[in-house]
């Protein structure tokens, strides 16, 4: 039994339908710029708003013909995977270094490097970080990119995994040492597997954040034929003339899904939650 | 098969308030295929003396050796040694079969050969499924209960083939029932392999029950070092006396005149074999185990005369206790022999099972 | 399976020694430090350069010593692009999403099935979508001709991108981020117990009476925790730029006024000099954050 006693009083019969008027508009105001997306890419004559006038699939060979759209998801593929691949093998290293062997001022070390990540942003280093890039001849390098997103992202992730690692019982290494494994086969058959949940989290908080990354590649890339799509994509609705709606609407679905897929597995399978405040 | 020494081994555990001597001196052998005991208190360094013979700890002083090599520098994987931990440390992503065949996966055995010391360590140890069992080595260690856990980490350390088994309280995390049989079941399996073993337990009961010989621990000391026997028998300090029995002995203080043991208003003979080697006027204690007392209705000379206070049930017996001129006296009777509450009572110990201490230690 | 923390739990279960700890570590950390520290260092730098991205001064730059600095803190372009920053952080961040988030998570704290569902996909979508799509899902939106929204409202001819630059990425930046302020309340609505609500109801208390008394005192550190890095990523959000161009004085919040000055303009010792700045209020908020974090770090262990 619920205990509310005043639910059945006329005053609790407007709150419902206040509640439900409000959640009506939150509705309206989430889904009403992303009907566009879902409508215009099958749309034979696309325009600005979302109405539907004939279905075609059009759109999408106008996409394949494009000379830097599909290249560019292609770029960013490569940016995406390279910085995860990095990112979570340098900070899974660096983490069960740090969790696991006493270096005097750890946990100093490890709060500062989390607050240089957290002040020191794309935005506010982009005139360093073009400096930096232009000196090493990193410009329109790719390895480039991929290393200042790396940088960007490792002091969280080494955070994250070194939290994994911490809550894993150091009897099961210990075990493994006793029966002769040598450290490194320690790693791979014991410590990897153990702290996997971890891993996922956080190559999938990489590849979101390099896929939808704006900024980094718009400096840091000069060659067209080297744009990741978020460039691209910016390029196709701001150079000059009419834009091309069809090529932009079946560009931006097309760009968008993997996020999307991602983001469905990730809730399917772990649901999309924080764990007690904690961003996981 | 092999034999463990320690020659002066220490241990000490830096810390904010100067240090902590988890392992002071200890000199110790472990025979050949024997089933050892460490048996202590919390606290007073048992795990510490495992790990330091399996090389998790690096000693602060002193040497260990196994079989005929000075090992003390040596890694953990290569002493020969396997051990099974409070908690079992089976690795929750491998399978039952995957966690036996570890030790020889690292060895870099072959498959056919993993496989064959896997069947044989599984079914030495009741894994393999029967006619009417389900077999469990293609279960996760999460899939099984704590008594099968239990047996799948001593299947494990059986397929390591060691010299020597370490094992840290592995009956701790069993109900009271279970820890019975794997007891029963521990103790076949080490007489069958006939390998070293290093059993560490806070339970007196299980280091009686189990262990060849027993050393007594207390603060990175060994106080006793013994048969079940000795120990029970003889213990040689008042700290080893109140630590062994699962009823704790009656030490009551009193004074040695002329023959007997002046105490709680009473006159006790003195025990067997320590006449004369105590002054008159002696402080001293008298151990005396609440189960080597004949209890009386009747004045008897030389016994504790007190009422009861308190009457415990222990089933098949029971264990009272006697207020003595203020002192409490503990003593068992049969379950026939139930008195009233309040009843006066004679307790007399028998002399040949009465221990005297002085200055804390065992004369004669 | 009881799992007892031992004392005896040695540092380095797996052996690996110092030296080879280093190794492994030292990656990242050399990433670090090349990509993440040295360029906040160089910041400091360059903000006493007259650097600029074309002609002679590229080539040699020379040290103006403090003249970027105090061209910065007396121009006026900058007092108004500061106080624009001001104004978008406080109305999308901390006025807008903070209270969106926390509304939808009481509202949907014990709603279940599909209005729930769909609710939350639909918000979340709005936060890990790709910048770019969304900000031209945007300018769809809002275009001045055939725009949905003109359409809707029956406005037709009224640019908002234009008119309203300010409005319109406030709005936009509580769409986009609300996400993680909902997120971050329900996880902590959840912590509320359930039987202290029910008794505050028991006794009569109103909605209004069961916040204030039993939820705000148990949420009141996700709230500032909250408050702390939606503020601190608000304030370095690049996105706007995106919808904007760039270009409009009137929309030129810092990151978008050091891109304009530093890049487009390419006078980067003045940019460096701005960035500098803005480095500094980062530090100060997550300082405060970090602070907080210990605090609740300890609080949990004593
Ligand atoms: N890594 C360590 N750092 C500091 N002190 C330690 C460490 N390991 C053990 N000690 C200390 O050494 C002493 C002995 O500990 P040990 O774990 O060997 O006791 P134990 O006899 O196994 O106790 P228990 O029955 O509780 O398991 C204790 O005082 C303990 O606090
Ligand atoms: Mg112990």
């Amino acid at each position: 039994m619920k205990i509310s006693p005043r639910s059945s009083a006329p005053g609790a019969v407007v709150a419902k339908i206040g509640r439900y008027t409000f959640l009506s508009v939150l509705l309206g105001f989430f889904a009403l710029p992303m009907l566009w997306l879902a409508s215009a890419p099958f749309n034979a004559h696309p325009t600005l708003n979302g109405s539907i006038s004939s279905f075609t699939l059009h759109n999408f060979s106008v996409l394949l013909k494009d000379p830097y759209a599909l290249p560019s998801l292609w770029n960013s593929l490569l940016l995406a995977g390279g910085t995860a691949l990095l990112t979570v093998g340098f900070a899974a290293a660096a983490a069960y270094a740090l969790s696991r062997v006493r270096v005097p001022g750890r946990d100093g070390i490890l709060y500062a490097l989390l607050l240089l990540s957290s002040i020191v942003t794309g935005t506010a280093a982009m005139v360093p970080l073009f400096q930096l890039a232009f000196k090493l001849h990193l410009i329109d390098s790719r390895l480039g990119v991929i290393l200042v997103f790396t940088g960007g992202l490792l002091p969280a992730a080494i955070f994250i995994l070194k939290d994994f690692t911490d809550n894993t019982p150091k009897s099961y290494e210990e075990s493994a040492r006793v029966f002769g494994a040598s450290p490194f086969q320690i790693i791979r058959h014991i410590v990897l597997p153990m702290i996997r949940p971890g891993l996922a989290t956080v190559t999938v908080w990489a590849v979101v954040n390099v896929w939808g990354n704006f900024l980094i590649p718009y400096i840091l890339v000069r060659n067209p034929d080297k744009y990741p799509a978020s460039v691209v994509l910016y390029t196709f609705y701001t150079e000059g003339g009419q834009p091309n709606l069809a090529l932009i609407s079946a560009f931006s679905l097309l760009y968008s899904i993997p996020v999307i897929v991602l983001y469905l597995f990730v809730s399917h399978r772990y649901g999309f939650r924080f764990h007690g405040g904690i961003k996981r | 098969m092999a034999q463990i020494r320690t020659v002066d081994l220490t241990k000490t555990f830096a810390d904010a308030s100067g240090g902590v001597t988890a392992l002071d001196s200890l000199n110790l052998t472990v025979q050949d295929g024997e089933f050892f005991a460490l048996l202590g208190p919390s606290g007073c360094g048992k795990t510490t003396l495992l790990r330091t013979l399996a090389g998790l700890e690096t000693p602060t002083g002193g040497a260990v050796h196994i079989g005929d090599a000075d090992v003390t520098r040596t890694a953990p994987g290569k002493r020969g040694v396997a051990m099974v931990f409070q908690d079992y440390a089976l690795f929750p992503h491998m399978t039952v079969t995957e966690n036996i065949a570890y030790p020889l996966r690292v060895r870099g055995v072959s498959k056919a050969k993993q496989h064959e010391a896997v069947l044989a360590a599984a079914s030495e140890l009741g894994l393999t499924g029967t006619e009417t069992t389900v077999g469990l080595l293609d279960r996760r260690p999460g899939a099984l209960s704590g008594g099968q856990q239990q047996r799948v980490a001593l299947a494990r350390a059986t397929a390591a083939n060691p010299a020597v088994f370490l094992f840290d309280e592995p009956l701790s995390n069993l109900d009271a029932r279970l820890r019975l049989e794997a007891r029963t079941f521990l103790k076949r399996l080490q007489r069958e392999l006939a390998t070293t073993t290093v059993f560490v337990t806070h339970d007196q009961a299980e280091a009686l029950a189990l262990a060849d010989r027993i050393a007594v621990m207390q603060s990175g000391r060994i106080r006793q070092l013994g048969t079940p026997r000795e120990v029970y028998r003889r213990p040689a300090n008042t700290f080893v006396a109140s630590f062994i029995g699962s009823t704790p002995m009656n030490l009551l203080e009193g004074t040695v005149r002329d023959r007997r043991v002046l105490v709680a208003d009473s006159e006790i003979a003195l025990p067997e074999g320590t006449a004369g080697a105590v002054a008159d006027g002696t402080a001293v204690v008298l151990g005396a185990r609440p189960e080597y007392f004949r209890v009386s209705p009747d004045p008897l000379p030389g016994a504790f005369g007190g009422t009861v206070a308190v009457a415990e049930n222990l089933g098949s017996s029971l264990l009272l206790t006697l207020d003595v001129a203020g002192t409490a006296v503990q003593a068992v009777v049969g379950e026939e022999d139930e008195p009233e509450p309040g009843a006066m009572l004679w307790a007399l110990p028998r002399q040949d099972r009465t221990l005297l201490y002085v200055d804390g230690e065992l004369v004669g | 399976m009881a799992r007892t923390a031992s004392p005896a739990a040695a540092e380095d279960p797996a052996g690996l020694g110092r030296a080879r700890a280093a190794g492994i570590a030292a990656p990242a950390l050399l990433v670090v430090l090349a990509f993440l520290v040295f360029p906040a260092l160089w910041t400091l730098y360059l903000g006493t350069t007259n650097y600029r991205l074309t002609g002679h001064a590229a080539r040699h730059p020379r040290s103006v010593g403090v003249d970027n600095y105090t061209t910065v803190v007396k121009d006026p372009a900058f007092h108004h692009s500061l106080w624009l920053t001001f104004e978008y952080v406080i109305g999308s961040a901390v006025l807008g999403q903070a209270l969106l988030g926390f509304v939808i998570a009481w509202l949907l704290r014990d709603a279940g099935g599909r209005v729930k569902r769909v609710i939350e996909a639909l918000v979340l979508l709005a936060w890990i979508l790709p910048s770019s799509v969304v900000a031209f899902l945007w300018s769809a939106l809002l275009d001045r001709d055939q725009g949905t929204f003109n359409a809707l409202l029956h406005t037709q001819g009224t640019a908002w991108i234009v008119e309203h630059p300010m409005t319109v990425i406030i709005i936009f930046n509580i769409w986009r981020g609300t996400a993680f302020s909902m997120l971050l309340y329900s996880a902590a609505l959840t912590g509320v117990p359930p039987t202290q609500l029910a008794t505050a109801r028991m006794f009569g208390a109103n909605q209004w009476q069961q916040l204030r008394d039993v939820v705000f005192p148990h949420i009141r550190g996700h709230i500032l925790t909250n408050l702390l890095l939606i503020s601190l990523w608000t304030f370095n959000d690049f996105t706007p730029y995106q919808i904007t161009g760039g270009a409009d004085s009137r929309s030129q919040i810092l990151p978008v006024y050091i891109y304009q000055t530093a890049l487009f303009d390419g006078q980067m010792g003045l940019g460096a000099a701005i960035a500098l700045l803005m480095l500094v209020i980062n530090l100060v908020v997550a300082l405060v954050y970090l602070r907080l974090l210990r605090d609740r770090r300890l609080e949990r262990v004593a």
